[in-house]
């Protein structure tokens, strides 16, 4: 099965950048969750808003 | 005939519906014009750029030209609109004409200024952009004594920035307490008692009439005949949806240019979102609204007309010192503040007589309830 890309998703408040590649362990989130599956109850680590402030980006 | 969208401006409301679009639809030319440089930065990370120990140019995210590149857009940078013809579908702008099949307005706000007097009026400063930013932290040296003007949502977010970078920093206000009418009393009141034992100085029921400039920085009067001083001196007392180009064009305006539920002006193929645009009455100068009118906009301009819906969408206030989250109850909503002050915060509900839920502040410790409590609120549209 072919490996899909993983993908950025960047906090438009502060710029903190989701990286499905390495998650969010701190909080959960092992290394290759993808955006799709993070919780909604997920907060930005740096600045506690919620996923809808986040876009997919290109960096 | 190929489709040509022109987008004014290349804010987040100019550069998210390009985004949204372009993930509709390949085809369609894109052309976003902006008086600034072009490039795409987040306006929100201005206000805590001192705590993210970032510099003004660290915070420019993509290049215009590489912005271009990602939308398969022509940007034109530093170019001013200085007129919308909607009989010829086209504008007017300081490099020609240019030709639109639908146009977005996504011009923004320009800061509220006092009328204020003396000498150094001139000099106070204001951010409302990257180039701003830039000209505040030129301006501003180490260990500089700021002054506020205004203890809003901006105002309260630079002060506190500002103190974590040990800036001594005080706040002038003719309100009685800070964020407005975002927070009923008791809320207000844990709010300023934080950002005070943080260092804000916080000077309520006054504001500054005259501003000079002095040998040692400048010398500032209140309305009731104080002197302060201070090094520099930021204004933040507010925005005023940028409406003047809509007018002149006979566009609908009111406090914003007024549009219906699908981000669309008094004239047809002229739409509006963001900071300038009023929404079915509703000025909501955000992040989440703007990204919810992009997406519904996107989608008519690709030919799926669609309505924006806006769910609840609390804001949180950036200020480290007393985490904050507000989602202020619709105006004229009926209803009353019910305010619990718990353990390190305040829990403010606003209710109706049926008891629904309509608005909420959530304080300190509060804050961390935000999502239950959100999940309670109505949809704003
Ligand atoms: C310091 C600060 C902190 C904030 N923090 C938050 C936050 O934490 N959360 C939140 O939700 N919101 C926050 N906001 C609000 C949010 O940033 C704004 O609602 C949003 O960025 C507005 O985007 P916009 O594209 O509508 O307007 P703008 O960003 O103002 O863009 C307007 C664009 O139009 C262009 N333009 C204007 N006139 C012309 C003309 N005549 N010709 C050509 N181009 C023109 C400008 O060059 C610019 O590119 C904050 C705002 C500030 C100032
Ligand atoms: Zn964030």
């Amino acid at each position: 099965m072919a490996e899909r890309e993983f993908k950025l998703w960047r906090c438009l408040i502060c710029s903190y950048v989701y990286d499905e590649a390495l998650g969010d362990p701190e909080h959960g989130l092992p290394p290759g969750t993808r955006w799709e599956d993070v919780p909604r109850s997920w907060i930005c680590p740096d600045c506690d808003v919620g996923k809808d402030e986040f876009e997919m980006v290109e960096i | 005939m190929t489709q040509s969208v022109v987008i004014l401006g290349s804010g987040q409301a100019g550069v998210s519906v390009a985004r949204e679009l372009r993930k509709l639809n390949t085809d369609i030319e894109l052309t976003i014009i902006s008086t600034d440089d072009g490039g795409f930065y987040a306006k929100p990370t201005l206000s805590n750029a001192l705590a993210a120990g970032k510099a003004p140019t660290q915070l420019l995210l993509s290049s215009a030209d590489k912005l271009a590149e990602q939308l398969k857009a022509r940007i034109l940078a530093h170019t001013t609109v200085t007129a919308i013809d909607t009989q010829a579908k086209q504008i007017h702008t300081s490099i020609g004409p240019i030709s639109y099949s639908a146009l977005v307005l996504a011009n923004g706000a320009q800061p509220i200024r006092l009328p204020l007097t003396g000498s150094g009026a001139a000099d106070v400063l204001s951010v409302n952009n990257l180039d701003d930013y830039a000209i505040f932290r030129n301006t501003l040296q180490p260990g500089m004594h700021v002054a506020i003007l205004g203890a809003g949502l901006i105002g309260c977010e630079f002060a506190n920035d500002l103190r974590i970078a040990e800036h001594p920093v005080s706040v002038f206000d003719l309100a009685p307490q800070p964020l407005g009418r975002l927070l009923p009393p008791q809320a207000a009141s844990f709010f300023a008692e934080k950002l005070n034992t943080a260092g804000v100085q916080f000077h309520f029921g006054t504001s500054i009439t005259n501003v000079d400039s002095t040998a040692e920085g400048y010398a500032l009067t209140t309305t009731d005949g104080q002197q302060f001083k201070a090094d520099l001196v930021l204004s933040a007392i507010g925005l005023k949806p940028a409406t003047e180009l809509a007018a002149a064009a006979g566009l609908k305006t009111h406090r914003g240019i007024v549009v219906d539920r699908h981000l669309q002006t008094s004239v047809a193929d002229v739409y509006a979102l963001g900071d300038c645009a009023e929404v079915e009455g509703l000025v909501l100068p955000y992040i989440l609204p703007i990204m919810n009118a992009a997406r519904a906009l996107a989608k008519t301009l690709a030919g799926d007309v669609t309505a924006v819906s806006y769910p609840a969408m609390p804001v949180v206030v950036k200020t480290p010192a007393c985490p904050t989250v507000v989602s202020p109850p619709a105006i004229g909503a009926g209803g009353s503040w019910q305010e619990e002050v718990i353990e390190g915060g305040v829990r403010a509900l606003y209710k109706a007589a049926d008891g629904s839920l309509l608005g909420c502040a959530l304080l300190g410790e509060a804050s961390k309830e935000r999502q239950s409590i959100a999940a309670q609120l109505p949809a704003v549209l």
